[in-house]
């Protein structure tokens, strides 16, 4: 039967013609891997693999590298991004698919799909000349002169106040990854059977209430994986921060100070950097990058599974 | 806990989710309103027709951007709808195919792939065998960025449509890729325009694939194999610089960007209606 349907000349030469297609597709994922792997040897084979990774100088004269600045950048800087922006995120999707009343639920999405949409350089433009004077102004200046007439051993802690820096760098991305996680978490509320919420209100439940104990612990599978596809996407950025981080390899951070991430120093130094072994370190930075964002996403993928299977969907 | 305690909990919980609501939407409102008012002074005439100016002399264009914008991103559209077309329709139409487990694992580790990550990838493959920076290089970072993309919404389109039109096609005696030509991909026309122009504005914003493919050019090129400038690379560049005036054109820049994004959108969604 198979060989019937599928064995006209016309249908081989299509169906060779897609899996052409598609091994192309496999192959350039392939090839990726390989080439930044293969990009990085010379760093891996100078520091160790272990070494590059653990290593905290990134010093291009005295050619010595390593990624931990970069790495401990990557994650604080997403972290906290996420912390931030969780709770409104999960917030704004309450209120598009159980509170507003609908054109309202409709404009709100709209416009939080609006937030993806725009451009990584606009949100770094836009940090750039409105945020940092307003976070310099209001928020770090006020604070560091207090700390230093009442905590001056707060003051390593904070750094140096000029609006450029990590926690500028870290609104942004707060701000940047809220659709990723408001939407995975809409769609996820959206799917919560009437039947579940019907029941508890017969209960007499309040709607926070059903909210609370029913749309939430059954939504959650979704709202965990769009929490951690946020990360990922945090994880990943680079242009907006790249505009605001300060772009120092420095250990240890500080809160205002500036900052580098593992994206940020590939887009910074990579078209300029000279001699073999800073361009393999930086291939190698990418290299690393790629297998922390691939990780975050096997779990992100991981956790919709088990979400979909336990509901019985697909 | 007594009732009137439950009801003055649910009404301070309306006003914390409307709240948060709030704080996620005052800045998108500031960012837009920034970038139009910031941004209108900046589109003149010059600003479409000139090149731009040398630095710190004032006036100039951004027509090498504009045009770059659009050759680099059509040839990517090219390059990557055909791929991802390609294994879309191959994972919809042919499930039981022996490819369709490894290629879907690939189409969701390439969708969360940094985008820098691809235009270091770019500039490994391409970049340093033909020996210069090219818009071509740049078109092959943003078309990997639209393959997954394209692939996941032209299978997911696919998917929808009823198992019985194909069967209708072939009791006709069309054959399969008949079928698949003339019956499937025109029924589900609209859904894949939405997933190609939906992958077209996801890579037209980026810059940071371009840094080092396209890598950026003060003068107007048509030539593939040579550097090209881009709108999202332009506002960069401008952003960072110390002159006045650049500033001002970057915000144009990004007003120009983001109507283009959010027309591109507009149309995406329209598609998808109609289709």
């Amino acid at each position: 039967m198979r060989s019937k349907i599928y064995g006209k000349p016309g249908d081989r030469v299509f169906t060779a013609l897609l899996v052409v297609l598609g091994l192309t597709v496999m192959l350039v994922a392939a090839l990726m891997a390989w080439e930044l792997g293969f990009g990085g040897r010379e760093a891996f084979r100078a520091f160790g693999f272990w070494g590059f990774l653990r290593g905290t100088a990134w010093d291009a004269v005295a050619e010595q590298f390593g990624a931990w600045p970069f790495l401990v950048g990557t994650l604080i800087t997403s972290a906290v991004a996420l912390a931030l922006a969780f709770l409104p995120a999960l917030a704004a999707a309450i209120a598009v698919a159980e509170y507003a009343p609908r054109w309202l639920g409709e404009l709100v999405a709209y416009l939080i799909d609006l937030l993806a949409a725009l451009p990584s350089v606009v949100y770094g433009l836009w940090g750039i000349f409105v945020l940092v004077p307003l976070v310099r102004d209001h928020v770090e200046q006020p604070l560091f002169l207090w700390s230093a007439e009442h905590a001056p051993a707060l003051m390593g802690v904070l750094g140096p106040p000029t609006g450029i820096g990590m926690l500028s760098a870290v609104l942004v991305l707060a701000l940047m990854i809220v659709p990723y996680a408001s939407s995975l978490a809409r769609d996820a509320i959206r799917l919560v059977p009437r039947s579940q919420r019907e029941a508890m209100y017969a209960l007499g439940a309040t709607r926070w209430e059903v909210v609370r104990r029913v749309v939430l612990p059954y939504a959650r599978g979704g709202i965990f994986a769009g929490v951690i596809l946020a990360l990922a996407r945090a994880i990943g950025e680079t242009m907006a921060v790249t505009m605001l981080i300060g772009n120092s390899g420095q250990l240890p951070y500080s809160v205002f100070g500036p900052a580098a991430t593992m994206a940020s120093v590939i887009a910074n130094e990579f078209a300029e950097a000279e001699g073999g072994l800073q361009l393999s370190s930086l291939l190698a930075v990418g290299f690393l990058l790629m297998l922390l964002s691939l990780a975050v996403n096997l779990v992100a993928d991981f956790i919709l599974r088990r979400m979909s299977v336990g509901e019985g969907r697909k | 806990m007594n009732l009137r305690r439950r009801y003055l909990r649910d009404r301070i919980m309306v006003v914390f989710v409307y709240l948060g609501t709030l704080i996620v939407l005052l800045p998108l409102g500031f960012i837009l309103l920034h970038v139009f008012t910031q941004g209108i002074g900046a589109l003149n005439w010059d600003f479409f027709t000139k090149p731009p100016a040398p630095p710190g002399e004032g006036g100039g264009g951004m027509l090498p951007a504009i045009v770059g914008t659009f050759v680099i991103d059509l040839m990517a559209l090219a390059m990557g709808g055909l791929l991802g077309l390609g294994g879309g329709i191959l994972m919809a139409e042919y499930p039981d195919h022996p490819l369709n487990r490894p290629l879907r694992l690939v189409a969701n580790v390439l969708g969360g792939i940094p985008a820098i990550l691809m235009g270091l990838f770019a500039f490994v493959l391409v970049v340093v065998p033909m020996g210069g920076f090219s818009a071509f290089s740049g078109s092959v970072a943003l078309a990997i960025l639209m393959i997954p993309i394209i692939m996941r919404a032209t299978e997911e389109v696919l998917r929808i449509l009823p198992w019985e039109l194909r069967e209708a096609g072939l009791a006709l005696g069309l054959p399969r890729w008949r079928v698949t030509l003339s019956l499937i991909l025109p029924a589900a026309r609209g859904g894949i325009v939405t997933g190609l122009l939906l992958a077209l504005a996801r890579a037209a914003g980026e810059a940071a694939p371009l840094l080092f493919t396209a890598f950026g050019n003060p003068f107007l090129s048509f030539d593939p194999l040579g550097p090209m400038d881009s709108l999202p690379l332009k506002i960069y560049v401008y952003a960072i610089s110390p002159y006045e005036d650049w500033i001002r054109q970057a915000w144009g820049a990004a007003l120009l960007l983001a109507l283009l994004l959010m027309a591109t959108n507009y149309l995406a969604r329209r598609a998808m209606r109609r289709g």
